[in-house]
């Protein structure tokens, strides 16, 4: 079971937010713990993808229910 | 065998052993070289309408959420961007592309694209007022930030904002007149040295 540390509702908000909004709640977390976002943009399946990428942070998983995106992200 | 002759053969076979050498370790080397490099990026900002404010900020603001180094030099129109206060309005004028819809009422009249030619739009006095309040308000539904909110969730993630001297003094603006937060007012040979260095320079 993973521990969420902290819980970031990005539900309405178009790019770019969810991903400014990501990385200011990464910021504010301890390496090693567990951002969960959600969000109801699908641009934003391959941007959090990439943004992980990009910046090291790790996604745990990405998935889909009832037209949100829920992504639970590692902090590097 | 002369000394010489031996120090020649020596040489060659140094050289023939470097490049060997080379060859096994620099891809690697230069692999590792640009996995420590910070990305960065440069964008020239030229345009002060509300619809062309967005760009240069989405851009800047991302890129310093991936953790790049990022520089914008604003110029011509772009530098009322830079204002304590902006005021950018979009105008159908000259914007022969941009869709006229609705972002109020059923969703049918809200998908409706209205057939009215952009000139026509563009001469009715007072309609650059509406098409502002239009597009704000498509932006604000759609969940689109501010271009303030953009602008200062790029000076919290210190992307860097410099204003061109020289439309500064064109224009008869005064540094007052702009954020505080403005780096530095430099002309072309101060930018385009930042711009070289960039992996991304963009003009918008």
């Amino acid at each position: 079971m993973t521990v969420i540390a902290e819980k970031l509702d990005a539900r309405g908000m178009n790019c770019p937010l969810p991903i400014l909004r990501t990385r200011k709640a990464l910021n504010l977390l301890e390496s090693g713990a567990i951002l969960e976002v959600i969000t109801t943009d699908p641009g934003a399946v391959k941007d959090m993808a990439s943004f992980c990428t990009q910046t090291g942070n790790r996604l745990v998983s990405s998935t889909e229910a009832d037209n949100s995106y829920i992504f639970m992200i590692e902090k590097a | 065998m002369s000394a010489i002759a031996e120090n020649v053969q020596g040489n060659a076979q140094l050289d023939a052993w470097l490049d060997k050498k080379l060859d096994e370790l620099l891809p690697t080397k230069l692999e590792e070289i640009d996995a420590s490099k910070t990305p960065s990026m440069s964008i020239i900002a030229t345009k002060g309408t509300l619809d062309w404010a967005y760009p240069p900020f989405i851009l800047a603001s991302t890129a310093a959420a991936l953790g790049w180094d990022v520089t914008v030099f604003f110029t011509f129109y772009g530098l009322l961007l830079l204002k304590k206060k902006i005021s950018a309005d979009v105008s159908p004028l000259g914007n022969p592309a941009m869709p006229m819809k609705m972002p109020f009422g059923p969703q049918w009249f809200q998908d409706f694209e209205w057939p009215m030619p952009n000139l026509l739009m563009a001469g009715v006095p007072g309609f650059e007022k509406v098409a502002t309040g239009l597009m704000k308000k498509t932006f604000k539904n759609k969940g689109v930030a501010t271009v303030e909110e953009l602008r200062s969730l790029c000076l919290e993630a210190d992307v860097k904002m410099v204003a061109c001297q020289m439309t500064v003094d064109v224009f008869g603006f005064d540094a007052d007149d702009f954020i505080p937060e403005v780096s530095d007012y430099v002309g072309a040979a101060s930018f385009l040295p930042v711009a070289q260095k960039s992996d991304i320079c963009l003009f918008t």
